[in-house]
């Protein structure tokens, strides 16, 4: 610490001769937190030195002018506290003063863009958005057409993105946890298998894994008119993965309201649950009851319905296959490839969090009679999700910015359709802005229910 | 690609700082660099790609080396930068290249909101439909309602597309991959019913497919597509430099002047072949050029028909008829204002 240094190194030497400078800094750290570690440094590293500060403190130079001539003396300490050496008012003013430069610079920026932009009669702003986009997108979760304007695609660029990071964010987990789990197995085979994996697929770049899982779909599979048929309704073909889904029916929605009445009821059963435990110490069977209440109202309100079961199965017509749900080859390549990227280093974050937990701790939980299944849920998940929760956010995030690799394999994720739209506007600095305010909504939100999520499994000390 | 943003960020933060770049016109901006920097497709067969040895062939390139010897009379002062559709106006306005050699169609739009400007057309285009042999179904553009369509993002096709199928109430979805050799590899994969261009360009593609004959074009053409050089709007003499360059060409194939006949045609005592090649000085001055600048393109890099048969000609892998191409005497459409 070069502060501590050359006050240790000052201090007696100052002691010497020079009275008023070792003083100055004393009475400054006394007054104010901030340079407390000064001093304290001074205190803790050099006996010596206290004891000179201290002894000189008491016959200070100030003290003496301000016997000798108070008026003076006054003037003089109130000048130096309201100007040049108070630090708090010295730190505002280099704050101000950065802030002046910082916005300077961005002035002289943003005024010589526009600037350059006139001179070159390049459009500008952001009048754009509304104009037809006259561009098809191969993908969409909402009804898109060429005839709509470029806001909209733009849109539905960003919910493809949402689209293929949500659900990536859900299977890493899974597959994340389970990889790291079986790291930790005592199963030398399941153990060496997870470790060779995570090492080879944290090794390989994932736009290669891209590449490799996207001309998986081309190359291997066949042309729809062959469709390979695995199971009854489900077809894959280079056109992407076909499967039968359940035809619409008035009842679904009664169906997903049942669902949700069965999950409030189930919370506050918890609730009761706990508190009796907590007063009688008897335990109520949650689990079966949860999952009987969350399967079975729904399974009752579709059987009340008169049990609606027409499938809508995909048939080849023209080109390609009609009905059922799609999942293109190029989203499916995306999210596999994410997934299996991402889920290595997840792997290693989990084995981490497990480990980071004393081995006394899982002995005391069986020492006292918790069954294995309380150990994991009580005593280890929620100490180790305290250390697997932070780099878990950062996963999450590089997870939701390496979809942007999209435009590689032809995805029509955010990215992708802001580069289409920057190239037929000619509008790159606006499509560019674009682009990162909208990945830094992504990555805010997630942070942000992230360190919710972190503050409440946070150690609550009592 | 992660690669093209990043691209993208540093072309718009170039804009962003650069105060005097662009003011200066490009000429002596040009000169005291000793090079033109000219932006070509490289991956597009017939129009700007590398060949096996690693020298440029192809008709953008051929335009951008009778450039570099209009102004320096040496056709190889010359440094190519391969662009993405997606890239290559973003690469122009901000100074990355000097003028854009890259089978670009001239729109209103881009000649006026991209702030661009275009020089004579060097190839005229129309877009149309390559489609596997084998799918007998497909014979006209018409039969291609719910078809996979491969396209190439930020072209005027990508756009043209969308219209025919709206146009005709048709349904189509788009495959769209920003790099023309991995679009291509996936349509030769059998990702998508037909892939979509200009009609050059499909048969640029066709010819490095893994067996050219299992393609063919659609008779359909569905657009007007001229192609041509661009430069930045607002440097006039550049701009015409570009232009002639160009036309030089066109008029040394009309006035009969070829790469292998021109030092005879200096002692030609025809006034438009005099004026043409310098030998009257004048033409030359008006642009701020050396008066030998015309006879150097011809000399050096050929004229218009030479560059057309050896880069997409009858005797190429791409085998197009001059059509729309030819002098407007023999019913093209290359024309030339006089040269005086």
């Amino acid at each position: 610490m070069p502060f501590g240094k050359t006050a240790v190194s000052c201090i007696p030497r100052l002691s010497d001769k020079r009275h008023r400078w070792p003083c100055s800094f004393s009475s400054i750290a006394d007054g104010n937190g901030e340079w407390s570690p000064l001093p304290s440094a001074v205190f803790m590293s050099s006996h010596d030195g206290s004891q000179a500060c201290n002894d000189l403190s008491l016959n200070s130079d100030q003290r003496k002018m301000k016997k000798g001539d108070p008026v003076i003396s006054t003037e003089h300490t109130a000048q130096r506290a309201a100007w040049f050496n108070d630090p708090k008012i010295r730190a505002i003013l280099y704050q101000i003063a950065v802030l002046g430069i910082v916005g300077l610079l961005g002035y002289y920026l943003f005024n010589n863009t526009v600037e350059n932009l006139k001179r070159q009669s390049i459009a500008t702003g952001f009048g754009f958005l509304n104009k037809e986009a006259s561009f098809e997108v191969g993908e969409s979760l909402i009804p898109y057409s060429a005839a709509d304007p470029y806001i909209r695609a733009l849109l539905v660029g960003a919910l493809n993105t949402i689209k293929v990071a949500f659900v990536g964010i859900v299977l890493t987990i899974i597959l994340g946890t389970f990889l790291g789990i079986a790291r930790l197995s005592k199963n030398w085979l399941v153990s060496k298998l997870a470790a060779v994996y995570i090492e080879v697929m944290q090794d390989i770049p994932i736009l290669l894994q891209l590449f490799f899982w996207y001309s998986f779909f081309y190359d291997i599979l066949p042309s729809p008119a062959e469709a390979l048929e695995p199971l009854n309704g489900v077809f894959m073909s280079n056109r992407g993965l076909v499967f039968a889904v359940p035809e619409w029916h008035p009842a679904y929605p009664y169906m997903a309201m049942a669902f949700i009445a069965g999950c409030i009821a189930v919370y506050f059963m918890r609730r009761w649950a706990r508190k009796r435990q907590e007063k009688t110490g008897q335990i109520f069977p949650v689990f079966t009851l949860s999952l009987a209440i969350m399967i079975g109202l729904p399974l009752t309100t579709w059987l009340l319905a008169g049990a609606p079961l027409n499938m809508s199965v995909p048939e080849l017509e023209g080109f390609n296959f009609k009905g059922g749900l799609n999942m293109s080859p190029e989203f499916a390549a995306l999210l596999i490839g994410l997934v299996l990227y991402t889920a290595a280093f997840v792997a290693e974050i989990v084995r981490a969090g497990i480990q980071a937990i004393g081995k006394g701790q899982v002995e005391a939980a069986m020492a006292i009679g918790l069954k294995p299944g309380q150990v994991l849920s009580l005593v280890i998940l929620p100490q180790a999700l305290r250390v697997i929760i932070p780099p878990l956010t950062s996963q999450m995030l590089n997870l939701t910015k390496n979809s942007s690799l999209a435009v590689a394999i032809g995805f029509p994720d955010f990215v992708s359709v802001a580069s289409t739209t920057i190239n037929q506007t000619g509008q790159a600095i606006e499509g560019i802005s674009l682009i990162m305010v909208v990945y830094l909504c992504f990555s805010l939100l997630t942070s942000l229910f992230m360190n919710w999520y972190n503050k409440k499994m946070a150690l609550v000390e009592r | 690609m992660k690669l093209s943003k990043l691209w993208l960020l540093v072309m718009a933060v170039v804009v962003a700082f650069s105060g005097v770049a662009f003011a200066g016109p490009t000429l002596d901006n040009v000169k005291a660099k000793g090079f033109v920097q000219v932006g070509v497709n490289g991956e597009l067969f017939g129009f700007g790609k590398p060949d096996e040895k690693g020298v440029w062939r192809g008709l953008d390139v051929d335009t951008g080396r009778a450039i570099a010897a209009a102004v320096f009379g040496d056709a190889d002062k010359i440094k190519f930068i391969p662009l993405t559709s997606v890239q290559r106006f973003t690469g122009l306005q901000s100074g990355e290249v000097d003028v854009l050699c890259r089978n670009a169609t001239q729109t209103l739009g881009r000649d006026t909101e991209l702030g661009l400007d275009f020089a004579q057309v060097n190839y005229y285009d129309g877009q149309g439909f390559l489609v596997p042999k084998k799918n007998k179904k497909i014979k006209r553009a018409k039969d291609l309602n719910g078809a996979t369509v491969c396209v190439l993002p930020g072209t005027t096709t990508e756009l043209n597309v969308a219209d025919y199928f709206r146009e005709n109430k048709m349904k189509m979805k788009p495959v769209v991959i920003e790099s023309n050799a991995e679009l291509a590899k996936a349509f030769f994969a059998g990702r998508c019913d037909v892939l979509t261009s200009d009609a050059s360009q499909l048969a640029g593609t066709r010819a490095v497919a893994p067996k050219p004959d299992d393609y063919i074009i659609l008779p359909d053409i569905i657009s007007k597509e001229p192609l041509a050089p661009a430069v930045r709007h607002g440097d006039n003499q550049w701009k015409d430099i570009v232009n002639y360059a160009v036309l030089a060409m066109i008029e040394a194939e009309e006035l009969g002047i070829t790469s292998k006949n021109i030092d005879e045609q200096l002692k030609s005592t025809i006034p438009k072949v005099q004026r043409f090649l310098g030998v009257t000085p004048g033409n030359g001055k008006a642009l701020g050029l050396d008066e030998k600048w015309a006879y150097n393109i011809v000399k050096q890099v050929g004229n218009y028909g030479e560059i057309f048969e050896r880069s997409v000609g009858k005797d190429t892998p791409l085998k197009l008829e001059r059509g729309l191409n030819a002098l407007w005497k023999n019913g093209g459409l290359m024309y030339s204002p006089p040269f005086r």
